[in-house]
């Protein structure tokens, strides 16, 4: 069964529609890339399949439960959704926000206990913040954030992942090595995995498969060997695309 | 400064309990010296002699039937805010939210003032503005929920304009009403302890409002987040946002009833405990109720006592004590930050 089945999904903003009779597998073990435009409705796709915001009509279910259906908090052990910005209105510490998730896990009137601390300084020493777990989160850089916002992700350990832009802010080296972590992860845990990207080349390296948003009627989804191509890539970014081999692989490049 | 340290000490680790005994000692003393002073000098010991069941005599009469409720009900009143305050703050995502931001207190004052022109006093007055609290809190509500969507920032100056109407409105009531009932009004809407005796009221709604917020805390952290996170991690964050807007605005709607417009508590107290004690509802919310009570059990005391046999209202003593303890711990707070 697939982990997340889109049918005949259509969402709008308003009178701006994002997709329409939008249909849509993801299987265990898969990793896909969304590619699209600014303001093509990446982040309202994405907050849609997790049940944030209505669709307008079509159904979505999660391992074969239609989202409605589920329980909130069940919901988030199975699907967890890395936001594009985090919010810090209020002083808050790394750990007490990696700490956050283990929300789902934890039944109504516990207290996180020594086994959920471990858990979160476990995720953050792999983001490499082990060593700022009492700092302020708004003394944080804007790449330490991201990996903070990781590292709840991490926390909250579920099987189908959403991540929304995860390579922001990050410098190259934290960019692989974070998304090699969340691969691993996703492996370990026989799920899957969707994140929206920017950089085609990373898309290459860390997906199976890709979804390129070119309007709201052209979706296209398919294999990265089969989809990936400079005339799929020219058309979704309106602007000429050019493939370089080099070193055994090949990268795509504006021209 | 976290209370939840990485080495594994949990929430109640003997520091955070060792915190609130303090507290609630803190609470005591303020409470029992405010028993101890006013215009008839009675001693610490008379008073826990009197509280602990000898109350013959006048002095026991002035312990018992004037002072005890009196200071109850402030203490009440100041936790009440205090614990408002902490959940519009979270509500609205916004650290200057306060108890009345989203006019609560201007519609209890228009119908307090609206009833002492009548000739109504005494009880019938706190009930005129608490049916005047509850009219605004319907009406701000209403008025946000007709665009569709929740969003915080649209409650909040939906609840701001509404305030500042309401605002008006007291303004023209007070140039329309005759010279003698004018210090009358000004008193109620500066906040005065004076009416407030009824403190078995206070004490049931402060209580329901205190183990709802602590059974719903760990959601609050995560809504302070941000809704969109906070529903990600599995909070019903629709549920949660109208039991918090209720929950704030029936602690308001009663603390106003008893006491006026009392500024300051709500704002700063709850921020005051964030700075010091960061934003964990489990923690801020009990300590934000200590707080705020002692706070203006003082604030009156002073202002029962500061120019006897002349009254001030506590309104302005909670502000004049308020804000230099604010400035104060800002300053400090940034400059440890910053080294």
């Amino acid at each position: 069964m697939s982990l997340l089945a889109v049918k005949d999904l259509s969402i709008s903003i308003g009178s701006l529609p994002i997709c329409t009779s939008f249909d849509f597998e993801l299987q265990c073990d898969e990793y896909w890339g969304v590619l699209g435009g600014n303001g093509i409705g990446k982040t309202t796709l994405l907050n849609t399949l997790a049940g944030l915001r209505s669709a307008e009509s079509g159904d979505i279910r999660i391992d074969g439960l239609a989202l409605h259906q589920w329980k909130k908090k069940q919901l988030a052990c199975t699907l967890g959704l890395l936001f594009q910005d985090s919010v810090d209105t209020f002083p808050t510490t790394v750990l007490e926000t990696a700490l956050t998730g283990r929300y789902p896990h934890l039944s109504f009137l516990s207290l996180e206990g020594q086994e959920d601390i471990e858990l979160a300084n476990q995720a953050l020493s792999d983001v490499a913040l082990d060593e700022l777990t009492e700092r302020q989160v708004d003394t944080l850089s804007g790449g330490e954030r991201r990996r903070l916002a990781l590292a709840t992700l991490l926390v909250q350990n579920p099987r189908l992942w959403l991540l929304d832009e995860p390579t922001n802010h990050l410098d190259l080296h934290h960019q692989i090595n974070l998304l090699n972590l969340i691969i691993d992860k996703v492996k370990a845990n026989r799920g899957a995995l969707l994140m929206v990207l920017h950089d085609v080349n990373l898309v290459m390296r860390f997906c199976t498969h890709v979804m390129m948003m070119i309007d709201h009627n052209n979706i296209i989804c398919g294999p990265v060997a089969e989809v990936l191509s400079t005339e799929n890539l020219s058309l979704l970014y309106q602007h000429p695309i050019k493939k370089i081999q080099s070193d055994g692989g090949s990268f795509f490049l504006p021209e | 400064m976290s209370l939840l340290k990485s080495n594994g000490v949990l929430i109640l680790s003997p520091r955070v309990i060792a915190l609130f005994l303090l507290l609630i000692l803190f609470s005591s003393f303020c409470v029992l010296y405010s028993l101890t002073s006013g215009s008839v000098d009675i001693g610490l010991a008379r008073v826990v002699e009197i509280i602990l069941g000898d109350n013959e005599g006048m002095q026991g009469k002035v312990i018992m039937e004037l002072r005890l409720p009196r200071v109850l009900s402030g203490f009440l009143v100041g936790g009440m805010l205090a614990l408002a305050g902490a959940l519009m703050q979270v509500l609205l995502k916004n650290p200057l939210a306060e108890p009345y931001v989203l006019g609560v207190s201007g519609g209890a004052s228009v119908c307090a003032l609206l009833a002492m022109m009548a000739g109504i006093a005494g009880a019938w007055l706190n009930i005129a503005a608490f049916v005047g609290a509850l009219f605004s809190i319907l009406l701000v509500f209403g008025l946000a929920r007709l665009g569709g969507s929740w969003n915080p920032l649209r409650v909040l100056l939906t609840g701001i304009v509404v305030a500042s109407g309401w605002g008006a409105l007291v303004s023209f009531l007070l140039a329309v009403s005759p010279a003698t009932q004018i210090h009358g009004m000004l008193f109620w809407l500066m906040g005065d302890l004076e009416y407030a005796r009824n403190f078995k009221l206070g004490l049931a709604v402060l209580f329901c409002g205190f183990v709802i917020s602590m059974l719903i805390a760990r959601g609050l952290n995560l809504m302070a987040r941000g809704d969109n996170q906070a529903a990600a991690l599995g909070v019903s964050v629709d549920h949660l946002r109208y039991v918090v807007y209720f929950l704030a605005s029936m602690l308001t709607a009663t603390a106003v009833m008893q006491a006026g417009n009392i500024g300051f508590i709500g704002l700063i107290v709850p921020h005051l405990v964030r700075l010091l004690l960061g934003s964990d509802h489990r923690i801020l919310i009990p300590v934000s109720v200590l707080l705020g009570g002692s706070l203006l059990v003082i604030a009156d005391t002073l202002a029962r006592t500061i120019i006897a046999p002349q009254q001030l209202p506590v309104g302005v003593l909670t502000a004049m004590i308020g804000v230099p303890l604010f400035l104060f711990l800002l300053q400090t707070t940034m400059l440890k930050s910053r080294s």
